[in-house]
């Protein structure tokens, strides 16, 4: 069946809370939902389930915490991923860091939801894609997929994961459509997709670059360059050795992300790469990524942040040319 | 002695006066905190009893709540197993008082693996489920939300256990005490605020950083019935909660409560070579005549529920329970390396 992105993640949602019901849904106005994983789904579940919050961040995400740790499996829709750092606190010192300061004693699992990257001149605020910064976190899942497909399975498997997960919607994907399959059906949490096999070059990519990475692959082999596609779909745990099986079979890596450049995932995935597969790299990575600025307002600003089928195309060729420049 | 007291030391606490329970209660935590005190101070020599301590080295730093006794026993002590609390970086107390183990508490003070968290919390992140601890915190107001979660959990899942957030004054500024208090509210969730006003927010006193006349006011614009008691008076606090948890149990909502109270230690032990003095003399023995555990052994022996000798026993046979608590935990193991990247994941992903 064809399914938009918001709709499948909506669907599964739904098919995990009718088998389950202790699964709450939390957040600002969702039950009309603005960006859509909720749409509709107050019809079914009335208000009891699917619950209209204040907006306060901190003591929300808090709650949810506390019920998590007294039956409940909350889900709590932020809405735009700017949006986290108001809750910072309950984010990290809370929700990532309690199983391990328990010494695995108390489980906090809850799905926290919220849309990344520009949706067209939101500006700042609403276009932020702090997948970095949770990566980082110590004690948090991400997942951030780039299918409708992937979109129903990882959220079905982030709802019954016993950790913390977030999942980030690429907003820039809501209305993309494609099969989904009926039913309940998980995507491995932590386990990325060769999207294509190739030879030549591995390209590394998540939620919106994955399909101009696709598409530079299918432009690029009529040059005879064939690339090797891959969609992380999980940020945090990385599915290293997949990349790494892929790099030590290419020899060069391009990794197209969907965020700004220091500390995220092209930086990540450039360190282990090198730590662990130097021998079998022909030239250094190259990182495409947001310039390290906040997403600006003006529509042409905006569009010049994004890594798009041109950088990746452009990016391969920096790859493929810049042989041998790493040992100078 | 009285027939009251004659099994205590067999453990059979249910024969025990429920008053000299509470004696018995507060008394513990009186020894808990100041044995850590003494162990802390001594850290790194010999102590003034003579012992060599430095393999009795306390890690860390530690918070203590000699004095808040009386809200802490006053409040757990009417809960249930299933009631869960949130506390604060000042939590031994109310751990103790919720029924927890001092072994288990002192071995996790010192990073021992047979700590409530295996050694790898700290005397600010004591997690213990098991008696409805949803946890200490080391972030100021950090824990108020999840006593409002466990609040929602009864609430959606049809049980009737209450939730009891513990804060102090400096908490009483966080935005998320605000946003807590309006969350319950609207809800009705069966939440019971208390805030424990020591005076002193770390180290400066609380009427230079909170405007308005009280914090019991801050409850009000929500229509949280709200109440201040006398901190040092557990029967006092004891009465204030009784009605705020058959409000919560009634489906009537939240209720905050400010208990005013006075700590006889500072903030942080070892705080002095930053902090000098910050509290005058005459204020400090003005709050030292109403040590609570004092009052409420006078109000025992008048009421004529127990001689001083009773009194003294129960606090003699705490004080060994401490010690041997400290027994316990000296001879418990640190964790072993191989849990550095233990326990992140419930499904030890990457670990």
């Amino acid at each position: 069946m064809k399914a938009y992105f918001t709709h499948a993640v909506r669907d599964a949602i739904a098919e995990s809370m009718r088998l389950d019901s202790t699964i709450f849904v939390f957040g600002e106005d969702i039950d009309k939902s603005v960006l859509g994983p909720t749409q509709g789904l107050v019809n079914e579940f009335s208000t009891t389930r699917i619950r209209n919050t204040p907006i306060s961040e901190q003591a929300v995400l808090g709650a949810m915490i506390g019920s998590s740790q007294t039956g409940l499996r909350p889900i709590m829709d932020f809405m735009f991923s700017g949006f986290f750092y108001v809750a910072m606190d309950q984010i990290i010192n809370q929700a990532a860091h309690t199983r391990y300061m328990s010494g695995g004693k108390v489980n906090i699992p809850i799905v926290i939801i919220g849309g990344v990257g520009p949706s067209g001149q939101a500006g700042s605020q609403h276009s932020e894609s702090p997948h970095a910064l949770l990566m980082g976190a110590a004690g948090i899942k991400v997942v951030a997929p780039s299918t409708p497909a992937d979109a129903k399975g990882l959220m079905i498997s982030a709802i019954s994961d016993p950790n913390p997960v977030f999942f980030l919607m690429d907003v820039s994907l809501s209305g993309v459509s494609g099969e989904v399959p009926d039913g309940v059906y998980r995507v491995p949490i932590g386990v990325a997709e060769v999207k294509k096999t190739g030879s030549d070059v591995t390209v590394v990519c998540m939620t919106s670059t994955v399909a101009p990475a696709l598409e530079a692959a299918e432009l690029l082999s009529a040059e005879g360059i064939s690339l090797e596609v891959i969609d992380v779909r999980t940020l945090s745990p990385l599915d290293t050795k997949t990349i790494l099986k892929s790099v030590e079979k290419t020899g060069r890596l391009v990794i197209a992300e969907h965020g700004r450049r220091i500390c995220g995932l092209a930086a990540e995935v450039s360190a282990f790469v090198v730590e662990q597969a130097w021998g079998s790299l022909k030239s250094p990575p190259v990182r495409l990524t947001w310039p390290d600025v906040p997403i600006p307002y003006s529509p042409n600003l905006e569009l010049a942040c994004l890594v798009d089928t041109k950088s990746i195309v452009r990016g391969v060729r920096e790859s493929l040319v810049s042989e041998g420049s790493k040992i100078n | 002695m009285t027939n009251l007291l004659k099994n205590i030391d067999k453990g059979s606490a249910q024969e025990e006066h429920p008053q000299v329970r509470l004696y018995r209660m507060m008394s513990r935590i009186r020894a808990f905190e100041t044995r850590a005190q003494k162990l802390w101070n001594h850290r790194t020599g010999p102590g003034p009893d003579g012992e060599v301590t430095e393999a009795r080295h306390m890690p860390g730093f530690v918070h203590l709540s000699i004095g808040q006794e009386a809200i802490a026993v006053g409040v757990c002590t009417l809960l249930g197993e299933k009631d869960q609390i949130a506390s604060t970086h000042r939590g031994h107390g109310h751990v103790i008082a919720k029924g927890g183990d001092v072994n288990r508490l002192m071995a996790e003070l010192y990073g021992r693996v047979t700590g409530y968290c295996r050694g790898k919390g700290g005397s600010m992140h004591i997690y213990a489920p098991e008696i409805g601890v949803l946890g200490t915190n080391g972030i100021v107001a950090g824990g108020i939300p999840h006593a409002v979660g466990a609040a929602l959990s009864s609430k959606l899942l049809g049980q009737d256990t209450v939730a009891v957030s513990f804060f102090g004054d400096g908490a009483s500024n966080q935005g998320v005490f605000f946003e807590a208090m309006n969350f319950a509210a609207l809800w009705s969730l069966p939440v019971i605020f208390v805030c424990e006003n020591n005076f002193y927010t770390e180290w400066c006193n609380y009427e230079r950083l909170n405007s308005g006349k009280a914090i019991v006011d801050r409850g009000m614009p929500f229509g949280i019935p709200s109440f201040q008691v006398d901190g040092t008076d557990i029967l006092a606090v004891r009465d204030v909660t009784s009605e705020a948890i058959r409000r919560a149990r009634a489906g009537r909502g939240p209720t905050l409560i400010e208990a005013r109270v006075y700590l006889h230690c500072g903030h942080m032990e070892g705080e002095e070579v930053i902090t000098g003095k910050y509290r005058s003399a005459e204020e400090t023995t003005s709050w030292e005549v109403r040590d609570p555990i004092i009052q409420f052994g006078s109000r025992l022996i008048t009421a004529g529920v127990c001689d001083q000798a009773d009194l003294e026993q129960v606090r003699d046979e705490e004080k060994r329970r401490v010690e041997e608590s400290l027994r316990f935990a000296l001879e418990s193991e640190p964790p072993g390396l191989e849990e550095l990247t233990m326990h992140l994941f419930a499904d030890e992903v990457n670990s």
